[in-house]
């Protein structure tokens, strides 16, 4: 299964993410298969989960089921009960081989509200430029230090303006009711916030905004977003002045001629294909 | 240090757009984000009277509560209400929302709590006092009743700890007593009046004041005599009465809530699909305010609770199913009930549990049914009391033999870990009661090995500091000082590992005494208790039930400032005991209680003599039923837990597989697996 992670659900983690995953998926009546011993719990299997803040167009799972069902009544099934912001987009059935040996590499996009694109792409030569560019993050067990120059395969600014703030527009979230959305329009929201209130120093003026497209190698532990943000301020000073929004657009095999391979196309091939993804309003799939 | 209010009227604007950018630098940013299944926005302009439920302690915490959770649901299927949630906020964000000027919000819509017109907040200990001025300070809101304008919400305030309201007094603006279900419509039908007729702030508190159950502390005077006691609590207006009785939700098959459990995305203290199998306890355990103040015992029927099960777990997706209630094997019903779920939910990877059981209410029956989906990790008792000689004291009427048999035989079947749940500081406690603890946890370690033929069986001690409770027999008793709760746990420990051999398989979990008094001042304090409240907010305090927040002397210190010069002090309000003729500061608040019969009940204590349960003997007068024209609801119910052909066939599925759910649309046309299943 690909889904997504969209709106306020990309401040979930990956635990919140494959509980509320279970949970729907009982939700729907899918009978999910059951590991065996003392304390039985649901056969997923997760590859790669988006860190915490980061949106997602390319989450992936692979299910364990005690029957065989149909892909697409799967999809419609378990998506209609997801909570807000968690998306199905694809389901197959599995043929031979695992899924994660099918993913190596991530594509994502960055927004970096308030940041000039030229200033950007000054950076983003400088980072290219040097050979190896080490930057420090907290994990589990301590700091580790991680060389984001040596896992990144693609580094570009995008000039498109009107993408500067991915997350809202690409949201296309399934919970209707919901009044109190943010707009989607930047130049409104900004607009409409009240003048007296003392938050224009956290959002600056939207019409400055720069977008990276990043193609990153899954490395352990894995350059997240966040950490070639911090490379960039490590080679060049760079300093976003919010905090910036990362989307994953993509995940699969990076291939011979730098190409993504869609990871789920095998499966498709060996089972025919016989699932139309599910598709949503407003929704930006990558090619 | 304070946010400003937003403007009233017409909708409010969400402060989502502003939230948003802080959020990526605190801690846990998915508990402040809403949208959890089985959530509810309602248009602003659709509902006249807007409610902001409010539990003032971390979302992790606040969420999974019941009562916060049934009240959402009743107010929401209101068509003239709007309910939503806002819990508190973790310093992290508090201090961003302050640099920013984000006030307090509700998780759903995201909108300013200030804008609404009640905020009612619940309170299941007073330790959230605090945080209940932070709440008020982040939305804007006058942190005094009195400075409040028609401008301002109505702050209400529920829960246990609302049966002594008067250290918050000065804060809130009017308190409920009891069960909630029925009066919040009341309490909305007035609000609504009182907006359509324009009506000012005093006005809508007199009005509101007529209804049953609801307490407005304004509207009364408190006078002391000169030794710092109570002269008496006197309403000002005949709008108010003189004392206020609490309300009592009767036959809960009419409840059935919550129906639609919240899921949230954040992780909980409780994920797991509550049922409330009885509300209420007549065992009469003296420190217990919960069984006192719910009475009397109101038993959901089977086929209630089964409903409410099957229900749940459909909209929920919950792997676990809690059966909860003040003693959950006391139902009428209960081994019915465990055995009809165990049967009906068998390979789907549904868990049963249930929270409280008593150690003579126990059996190993029962607990094979609670077990049968797999899990058997410990099992838990509280015998609450070391001596047999201090069990009669509290009324928790379990002998020492009788646990021992109980452990040794859940030990035989399987079970490798018990815990104990003691309370140190009880009245009339020596050091020698408290010993008896590490006695019999050797005791119980020493069956154990013998029951399961092996040496690691292991028990767990968890102790915590007693404090006396308004409305029970305690009420009048002098709280053990922290010093004294301090050095016998010591000794506790000492004796526990005296023997080496023994010791080892016994965990000791402790708290200090400290955090107590502090509970037990807030507990039994009076309106003078208030100024304390707000001294240590405003020194910085906050997250008060939390070890790594509290300040002890934070407290000590705002108490040893404030309560002097009122002519009282700290120990005046918690080593002191109490007597029989002086006015307590929640006299005129009525849980039903009879105060003759409480007194009787506590110098039966200090004598060392048992009540029984009204359930099961006759009537001893404690003065609820006849009070409050309420009676005893318990089983048989006479019904099937599953009512002809409306249900799901019982017949277990083919294989095990992790949903109770069956959904038609997988049935119609599915081809047979192939070999080894299928992944999708």
């Amino acid at each position: 299964m690909r889904f997504a992670k969209r709106g306020r659900a990309r401040f979930s983690s990956h635990r919140d993410v494959a509980r509320a995953m279970e949970w729907a998926l009982r939700r729907a009546g899918v009978p999910v298969s059951l590991s065996h011993g003392f304390s039985p719990h649901p056969r997923l299997s997760w590859i790669g989960a988006a860190p915490t803040g980061a949106a997602s167009e390319a989450e992936f799972v692979e299910i364990g089921l005690t029957e065989d069902l149909d892909p697409a009544a799967v999809a419609r099934e378990v998506d209609a009960v997801l909570p807000e912001g968690l998306s199905v987009l694809d389901v197959v059935r599995a043929g031979p081989g695992a899924l994660a040996d099918r993913i190596d590499t991530s594509v994502w996009r960055i927004a970096l509200p308030g940041v000039d694109p030229e200033r950007l792409g000054k950076a983003v030569a400088a980072l290219e430029a040097a050979p190896v560019v080490e930057v420090e993050r907290m994990t589990k067990n301590g700091p580790r230090t991680l060389d984001v120059r040596a896992a990144l395969v693609r580094l570009d600014v995008m000039d498109a303006l009107d993408d500067c703030h991915p997350d809202d527009a690409g949201s296309g979230d399934d919970a209707s009711g919901d009044g109190a959305r943010p707009s989607g329009d930047p130049v409104e929201a900004a607009a409409s916030a009240t003048p007296e209130v003392s938050d224009l120093r956290a959002r600056p003026r939207r019409s400055v905004c720069g977008t990276l497209s990043l193609v990153v190698r899954h490395t352990t532990p894995a350059v997240r977003p966040d950490d070639v943000v911090s490379a960039l301020r490590t080679v060049a000073g760079l300093e976003p002045p919010v905090p910036v929004t990362a989307t994953r657009t993509a995940q699969g095999r990076l291939g011979a001629s730098g190409e993504l391979l869609d990871p789920l196309e095998v499966d498709r091939a060996t089972t025919g294909r016989e699932t139309d993804p599910v598709r949503h309003a407003g929704e930006d799939r990558p090619a | 240090m304070s946010v400003e209010a937003p403007i009233r009227g017409g909708a409010p604007e969400s402060v989502w757009d502003r939230l948003e950018p802080l959020l990526p630098r605190v801690r846990k940013p998915v508990q402040y984000v809403g949208g959890e299944r089985n959530a509810t926005v309602t248009p602003w302009e659709d509902a006249q009277v807007h409610w902001a439920l409010c539990y003032p302690d971390a979302y992790e915490v606040g969420l999974p509560n019941q009562g916060l959770m049934i009240l959402y649901e009743v107010l929401n299927e209101r068509p003239d209400a709007l309910a939503e949630r806002t819990y508190a906020v973790w310093p992290d964000l508090a201090a961003l929302m302050r640099e920013h000027g984000v006030p307090q919000f509700t998780v759903d819509a995201h909108r300013p709590v200030a804008a609404f017109d009640v905020l009612g907040v619940s309170f299941a200990t007073e330790l959230g006092y605090t945080n209940l001025l932070e709440i008020l300070d982040l939305a804007g809101i006058p942190l005094h009743a009195a400075d409040r304008t028609a401008e301002h919400p109505l702050v209400l305030a529920g829960g246990h700890a609302a049966f002594n309201p008067e250290p918050i007094a000065d804060f809130v603006d009017l308190v409920v007593l009891g069960d909630g279900e029925e009066v919040v419509g009341e309490i909305t039908d007035v609000v609504a009046a009182a907006k359509a007729e324009g009506l000012g702030r005093r006005e809508t508190l007199e009005r509101l004041a007529g209804v049953p159950g609801v307490y407005v502390p304004s509207l009364y005077e408190v006078t002391y005599v000169d030794d710092g006691a109570i002269t008496e609590v006197r309403p000002t207006t005949p709008a108010a009465p003189a004392r206020v009785h609490k309300r009592t939700t009767s036959d809960l098959d009419d409840w059935p809530y919550p129906k639609q459990p919240l899921v949230p995305m954040a992780e909980t203290v409780h994920e797991r699909m509550s049922v409330e199998i009885f509300r209420g306890c007549t065992r009469g355990c003296r420190f217990c305010q919960a069984g006192m103040i719910t009475r009397p015992v109101r038993e959901r029927s089977k086929r209630g609770v089964s409903e409410m099960v099957e229900q749940g777990l459909a909209a929920s997706g919950y792997s676990e199913v809690g059966l909860l209630s003040l003693s959950s094997a006391d139902h009428s019903e209960i081994g019915e009930i465990a055995k009809g779920l165990a049967d009906r939910y068998e390979g789907t990877g549904t868990g049963l549990s249930l929270p409280s059981t008593r150690v003579d209410a126990f059996n190993v029956d029962l607990a094979e049914e609670l077990t049968r989906s797999g899990r058997r990790s410990g099992l838990t008792f509280a015998p609450e009391g070391g001596s047999e000689r201090l069990r009669r004291v509290i009324n928790k009427m379990v002998s020492e033999e009788e646990l021992i048999r109980t452990v040794s035989t859940a030990y035989e079947h399987g079970w490798r870990q018990v815990k104990l749940y003691f309370m140190c500081g009880l009245p009339t406690e020596t050091d020698e009661d408290v010993l008896q603890i590490a006695t019999m946890a050797h005791e119980v370690v020493r069956a154990g090995r013998k029951a399961a033929g092996r040496g690691d069986v292991r028990a767990t001690v968890s102790i915590g500091a007693f404090v006396p409770k308004p409305h029970t027999p305690f009420q009048w008793a002098a709280q053990a000082a922290p010093d004294v709760v301090d050095g016998r746990l010591r000794k506790l420990r000492e004796a526990i590992n005296s023997d080496r051999s023994l010791g080892r398989n016994v965990g000791l979990r402790y708290h200090d005494g400290q955090p107590s008094l502090i509970e037990g001042l807030l507990s039994r304090g009076d309106r003078r208790v208030g100024r304390v409240v707000e001294a240590v907010w405003r020194d910085g305090g906050h997250f008060d039930g939390w070890s790594e927040y509290f300040s002890f002397e934070r407290w000590e210190a705002a108490a040893a400032r404030e309560l002097p010069p009122l002519g009282v002090d700290l120990a005046w309000f918690t080593t002191r005991e109490r007597d029989g003729d002086e006015v307590l500061p929640w006299d005129h608040l009525d849980s039903g209680l009879d105060r003759g019969w409480l007194w009787d009940d506590w110098q039966d204590a200090l004598d060392s003599r048992e009540q029984d349960d009204c359930r099961w003997t006759p009537c001893f007068d404690c003065g609820v039923c006849p009070q409050m024209g309420t009676e005893i609801q318990i089983g048989p119910s006479g019904e099937d837990m599953v009512a002809a052909g409306r249900m799901l066939p019982l017949t277990p599925v083919e294989s095990r597989t992790s949903t109770p759910v069956r959904n038609p649309a997988f049935s119609a046309g599915t081809s047979s697996a192939p070999t080894g299943g299928s992944r999708t």
